[in-house]
């Protein structure tokens, strides 16, 4: 059963731009990716989306639909009442190139400055033999379809611009404790991770958890963790006290 | 002066929505009902500190325990004694109150809560926040907030002690043992809350093996810490429950105390 819905998007380049008013053919079944199109194919061939795989695993179509941080693929018509108006903006930390499309090169540089896979010198590739519980922390991690809605969402750099320079965001947070937690990695990945990446700005607020749609446990499974391991190092004195007594030089070797 | 950074610039070229948020849902809720609930527990707690009426045969009221002073009614004293003596002059409950308001307040999940609902740093995903400046954890005072696992050190000891006092509570008022209250009953529960929230404590998680980077080299600590995650994925609802069973427990005795109400005997 079809029904014509109430959209409002952003059209603009650059920051410059307004909320257009559409009103637009929904069918049963049909997602917000879906209708984006049809505005398209129909009312605004001009209209900039990026998109891909339209399954949820290729990270494109992020975007802000009703204000929340979503993949336009991968959020049902369904969902929303036929009255409703159904706002979608692009989305916000990152700078528009038009329309929906936004410019997400920030995450790329902050990618390119964490410190690749580092095994140990004497181990060579094809060497090297894991048992899963080893592995199994930072398997999960490696789900993410680096879709950079976690890193829009956060408030650090959403609100604050300023901090971009400092702070990495939970996407390459987490690729630091995914690489740390890694048996047959032994770069130090602790100080970076608070001083060049900003770990103590993250005040664990959980928002970029609420919008993995791979459901990555962000914040529990990797921030949290992180910081732990960032006390063992900077801040507590016990455990200082006992890496001299045993002289165990880091948690890399246990 | 008018900032002329390329970083405003960038800030510039993002959508110039001019709204704190888009979101259409009641995303206010939570935060307020949060604000409203840790509130509560502030200002009941205040009033329980100051209060009086913390014993009475066989109970002890969680925010008093453990009494260490000789103020404390003898039976109230933990393993009899009153190791800081007379000189203390303020309520004894006063004494040992840091040592778990400390560890809920640097607690990852309070955290969350407080930031969100008093500070507003974000009020909830999505929503703008109303401070120009934002430095995190980063600086004092907030950087303090890695004490957190010295507190669950502490948290640890004051677990041990609302059990024993639950174990206590299985004697009348003449000090026999095999008899139960409500109020026994419900230091049961809370002291098996307590508990259950502070081993599921991040800290607590780390600590077992969390640190580790080899599990299958310690099979002993990585089944600790597969159980610990698993009470983990529950660290917010224990939070609640067991900062609501404390307040309650505590209540109920103070009552209890005051002959408000008459404790129910099961046997």
């Amino acid at each position: 059963m079809s029904y014509k819905a109430k959209f409002r998007v952003w059209r603009g380049e650059g920051g410059e731009g307004k909320l257009e008013d559409f009103t637009v053919e929904v069918n049963e079944g049909e997602v917000v990716l879906d209708i984006i199109h049809r505005l398209q194919a129909t009312q605004a061939p001009d209209l900039a989306v990026r998109w891909n795989c339209k399954a949820g695993k290729c990270g494109s179509c992020s975007m802000e639909i009703n204000g929340k941080p979503r993949l336009g693929c991968m959020t049902r018509m369904s969902t929303f009442e036929e009255d409703e108006t159904i706002t979608v903006t692009p989305m916000r930390t990152f700078p528009v190139i038009k329309d929906l499309v936004t410019d997400v090169s920030f995450n790329y540089d902050k990618a390119r400055q964490i410190p690749s896979f580092t095994p140990p010198a004497d181990v060579k590739p094809g060497e090297y033999r894991m048992k899963q519980v080893d592995v199994e922390r930072s398997q999960e991690f490696r789900k993410c379809i680096e879709c950079f809605m976690c890193n829009n969402v956060c408030h650090v750099i959403r609100d604050h611009d300023e901090n971009k320079p400092n702070f990495a965001g939970p996407r390459f947070l987490m690729r630091i404790a995914e690489l740390d937690m890694h048996p047959y990695d032994v770069a130090d990945r602790k100080d970076i991770a608070q001083d060049e990446h900003g770990l103590g700005y993250c005040n664990i607020t959980k928002c970029c958890t609420e919008v993995c749609p791979e459901h990555i446990k962000i914040t529990d499974n990797a921030l949290i963790p992180m910081k732990e391991r960032v006390v063992d190092r900077r801040y507590d004195p016990l455990v200082w006290l006992g890496n001299k007594i045993f002289k165990r030089s880091d948690s890399k070797t246990r | 002066m008018t900032q002329t950074t390329a970083e405003s610039t960038a800030r510039r070229q993002r959508a110039q929505l001019k709204v704190r948020t888009l979101r259409t849902d009641r995303w206010w809720l939570a935060p307020a009902v949060t604000f409203a609930a840790l509130a509560a527990f502030l200002v009941y707690g205040f009033w329980a500190i100051f209060d009086s009426s913390y014993f009475v045969e066989p109970y002890i009221a969680p925010f008093s325990s453990p009494c260490l002073t000789t103020a404390c009614p003898e039976g109230a004293r933990l393993f009899g004694w009153a190791p800081v003596g007379d000189w203390f002059p303020l309520p004894p409950g006063i004494l040992i109150l840091g040592l778990p308001a400390g560890f809920r307040l640097t607690c990852y999940y309070y955290r969350k809560s407080y930031y969100r609902s008093f500070w507003l740093s974000p009020p909830a995903c999505a929503v703008g926040e109303p401070h120009k400046k934002y430095t995190g954890e980063t600086r004092l005072p907030l950087i303090i907030q890695n004490v957190h696992r010295y507190f669950f050190y502490a948290a640890i000891l004051i677990a041990a002690v609302l059990s024993y006092d639950a174990v206590l509570a299985f004697r009348n008022h003449e000090g026999e043992w095999g008899h139960m209250g409500l109020g026994t009953l419900i230091l049961v529960v809370n002291a098996v809350l307590i508990v259950a929230y502070t081993l599921s404590c991040h800290s607590c998680r780390h600590i077992t093996a969390g640190r580790l980077n080899h599990f299958s080299r310690h099979p002993m600590r990585y089944r600790m810490w597969m159980f610990v995650s698993k009470l983990n994925a529950k660290h917010q609802q224990l939070a609640w429950v067991s900062m609501f069973s404390v307040m309650i427990a505590d209540l109920y005795v103070r009552l209890v105390a005051k002959t408000v109400i008459t404790d129910i005997t099961f046997f």
